[in-house]
């Protein structure tokens, strides 16, 4: 392989300064995310940092857009959740490792490509939904809780937003987490906090394989986890992706993120991290903080393992209301309000599409079962509005016994029987023409429309010519149809 | 036609580039293309809150492409500024058809995809950012050189009429097409050609020169050839200066990267060490 040195060096050293400072303020908001989504998928808060760790480092290197941020992430993690209450915590380690697999694959396949499929309805679906699963996610913590509880949420949620207003130069997340904290125990109160969640890493992680039988059926239980994580994680990557091109007005390498995000996985179930993928709102904060290069997310995973391992005492003690404050910020960011007021500017077919995918999902708890009842639903739309673009006129001859049929616009499956019912066959004629060249004939469907209706004319006793097949219609009719050819009434009958 | 593109970036060197041009499309009967590449706007927010309020994206987009949009207004006015005074330089040197094209982009891919219809590639030595008291060479102007499959033409600071050129003659095949492009390009008719081999003088290294020198001489060129000892960018360096040689051909880089990255490469040495212009032939 040739390796594009200029290019490894901009992505790398293009933006030393911005990289660091974007991926030290990456890594402080890391820190409250990766617990809450380890606590989400029912683990230890060691299993999401590390793969924050593992998964920003490898996809730092592996991945295909610089600038983006890769980490444990929700929209992965409510996948696993089942998987560890009936399973254990080593099973989603398989699980992590067979998704990088498939991720793999589908990156060497060059599957990347089919992101074009998924409309913008269903991105915006995808993320409002991503947005209600993290806020969902937050409600065990405010339910059944002291009234204390609440105060230190609102006060987190004060200085989140009004901070910013001060100062630009101080993350906010971290004020805030360091204010609740420093409240919490110089005034000893008594709330819930990280450490009541589960261990901490108090060491580097270490290579180790997932404790698992490798038996067919340990697969059979971990294929289908496996298999929703790497699509959902595939297709919030390419989502995020396209969300830096445009930020950043460059270009990605799809099919190489993938392969990137598969290896991250597969690296990272070896260290005992649980799976993940590219996070929207961390690369915006990213971009918003000068990040740009591969550097950031290299640098965004070092400082956070770094930063738990030094000051694991203190990270134990910051109370869980600081991390519902990040999260439902996190929450309320990711969330497009605009595609709320925008519910009834756009097409409602493309409203339906963004609402379906976003029920889809928040009843499933499943991106990818949402975002693909979105995906098919827009392509049942896009098939009906074809459909429309289709019109039949005819001419008679003024002798009265030749009529020829103009036909215009998409003939396919969707369209066919309006075709069929455009003709009158009842009507008594020596000829028929039927003339194609403004039409497209697209499947078999149309084909069979075509042919029947050919057939059905001559039945009546008329002559038929078809005339003006472009060349698209022509090879799909000459590989499908029978009518022109030897027998082909009897053929037609014999079915 | 023969067809010269000219790549100017607005530094110092653009007015050196515009005359080399100029006075190699007047000898060879070319057109010009002026190109300038813009370089990649790299606009970067300060806000360091790490908070994503509702609607960042489409906020963190809108104040982007703002400031994106500021700096790319102003860089292609100068831009344009900047190639109309590189036309105006061409055409004062006699040149009818003179064009320019301003893109934006990474400079090396432009090259790579304008070069393919042009026959000579003419770059100046440094750009805008390099640094000149420390004769550092330009960061582009090394890939460029590698990268293309063109002879190019590499600028000195300014333009001096040339009369006399060196041929740096080490026997590698691109030397040898240096030579056969030489003896046929009337870029070089008429002018005095010093025919250099740096090194031992062998027989064999004798007797390539000969040979070199017969061909040159064949299409009516006045050859001194000779050998010279020791290093080559340190004894080229010093003919060039002592014999007021007012432009130096050499074939082009003859080693893999890896190679050069850990001793250097000749073309670099010599690129920096002549303060003439040269002419590197694939």
């Amino acid at each position: 392989m040739k390796v594009n040195w200029a290019r490894l060096r901009h992505e790398w050293l293009g933006n030393v300064r911005g990289d660091l400072v974007a991926g030290l303020v990456v890594a402080l908001a890391l820190i409250p995310e990766a617990i809450a989504f380890s606590i989400i998928a029912g683990v230890d808060p060691r299993v999401g940092l590390f793969a924050s760790f593992s998964i920003a480092v490898i996809v730092a290197i592996t991945g295909g857009r610089p600038g983006m941020i890769s980490a444990a992430t929700a929209a992965t993690a409510v996948l696993m959740v089942t998987l560890v209450k009936e399973h254990g915590l080593q099973y989603l380690l398989a699980a992590t490792i067979l998704a990088g697999v498939f991720q793999v694959a589908a990156g060497l396949l060059r599957l990347g490509g089919l992101m074009r499929f998924v409309s913008r309805s269903v991105m915006t679906g995808f993320v409002n939904a991503l947005a209600i699963l993290i806020f969902l996610a937050q409600i065990p913590e405010l339910t059944g809780v002291q009234p204390l509880t609440y105060a230190l949420v609102a006060a987190g949620l004060a200085i989140l937003y009004l901070l910013p207003l001060l100062t630009k130069a101080a993350p906010a997340p971290l004020v805030c987490i360091v204010a609740l904290t420093a409240a919490a125990i110089g005034l000893g109160l008594d709330v819930r906090t990280v450490g009541d969640m589960g261990d901490l890493p108090t060491t580097l992680p270490v290579f180790l394989l997932p404790d698992v039988p490798l038996t067919l059926e340990t697969f059979l239980i971990v294929l289908p986890y496996s298999a929703a994580v790497a699509a959902v994680g595939l297709l919030e990557s390419l989502m995020t992706a396209s969300i830096v091109d445009e930020l950043t007005d460059t270009t990605s390498q799809r099919n190489r993120e993938c392969v990137g995000q598969g290896l991250a996985n597969i690296g990272t179930g070896f260290i005992g991290g649980m799976a993940g993928c590219a996070m929207i709102g961390q690369s915006i904060i990213n971009i918003q903080s000068g990040g740009r290069g591969r550097l950031s997310c290299l640098f965004a995973g070092v400082s956070l393992l770094f930063m738990i391992l030094v000051l694991g005492e203190w990270v134990k003690q910051i109370p869980m209301a600081a991390l519902v404050a990040v999260m439902i910020m996190v929450s309320v960011g990711t969330f497009s309000w605009s595609s709320i007021r925008k519910l009834r500017e756009h097409p409602a077919s493309s409203s339906i599409v963004m609402l379906a995918t976003v029920a889809g999902v928040v009843l499933t708890h499943n991106l990818a079962i949402g975002v693909l009842l979105g995906v098919l639903l827009s392509g049942l739309f896009f098939a009906a509005k074809i459909a429309q673009i289709f019109r039949v006129r005819s001419l008679l001859s003024p002798d009265g016994m030749h009529r020829t049929y103009i036909v215009e616009g998409q003939v396919f499956f969707a369209s066919a029987d309006e075709f069929l019912r455009a003709f009158d066959f009842r009507e008594a004629l020596a000829r028929v023409t039927i003339d194609l060249s403004g039409a497209h004939i697209w499947d078999i469907s149309s084909v069979a429309a075509l042919d029947m209706a050919v057939l059905k004319f001559r039945r009546e006793g008329a002559e038929v010519a078809v005339i003006g097949l472009n060349q698209a219609s022509e090879t799909i009719v000459d590989k499908l149809g029978i009518a022109e050819k030897p027998g082909a009434l009897d053929k037609l009958m014999g079915h | 036609m023969t067809m010269i593109l000219a790549c100017i970036d607005g530094s110092i060197y653009s007015h050196s580039v515009a005359d080399h041009a100029g006075w190699a499309a007047k000898r060879l009967g070319a057109s010009v293309e002026v190109l300038q590449v813009l370089g990649r706007r790299e606009a970067a927010s300060s806000d360091r809150s790490g908070r994503i309020v509702a609607g960042a994206r489409r906020q963190l987009l809108e104040e982007l492409a703002t400031l994106d949009a500021e700096r790319a207004k102003l860089l292609q006015r100068q831009g344009r500024l900047d190639l109309e005074e590189a036309r105006t330089r061409i055409e004062a040197a006699g040149v009818a058809s003179v064009a320019t094209t301003l893109r934006n982009g990474d400079l090396l891919e432009t090259v790579a995809e304008r070069e393919t219809g042009a026959d000579l590639v003419v770059i100046g030595k440094r750009g805008e950012a390099a640094d000149f008291a420390r004769l550092h060479l330009g960061s582009n102007l090394e890939r460029i050189v590698r990268a293309s499959t063109r002879p190019v033409l590499v600028t000195s600071r300014a333009f001096r009429p040339i009369r006399r050129f060196l041929l740096a003659f080490d026997g590698r095949a691109s030397a040898l097409k240096a030579v056969d492009a030489v003896s046929r390009s009337p870029l070089f008719a008429g002018l005095a050609c010093d025919l250099v081999t740096v090194g031992g003088d062998t027989a064999e290294a004798r007797q390539r020169l000969d040979a070199a020198a017969a061909q040159l001489r064949a299409g009516g060129m006045e050859v001194s050839a000779r050998i010279e000892p020791g290093q080559p960018d340190a004894a080229i360096g010093a003919v060039v200066e002592r014999e007021a040689v007012g432009l130096v051909v050499m074939g082009a880089y003859g080693h893999s990267r890896l190679r050069s990255l850990m001793i250097g490469s000749t073309t670099s040495e010599l690129i920096r060490a002549c303060k003439t212009p040269i002419m590197v032939f694939r």
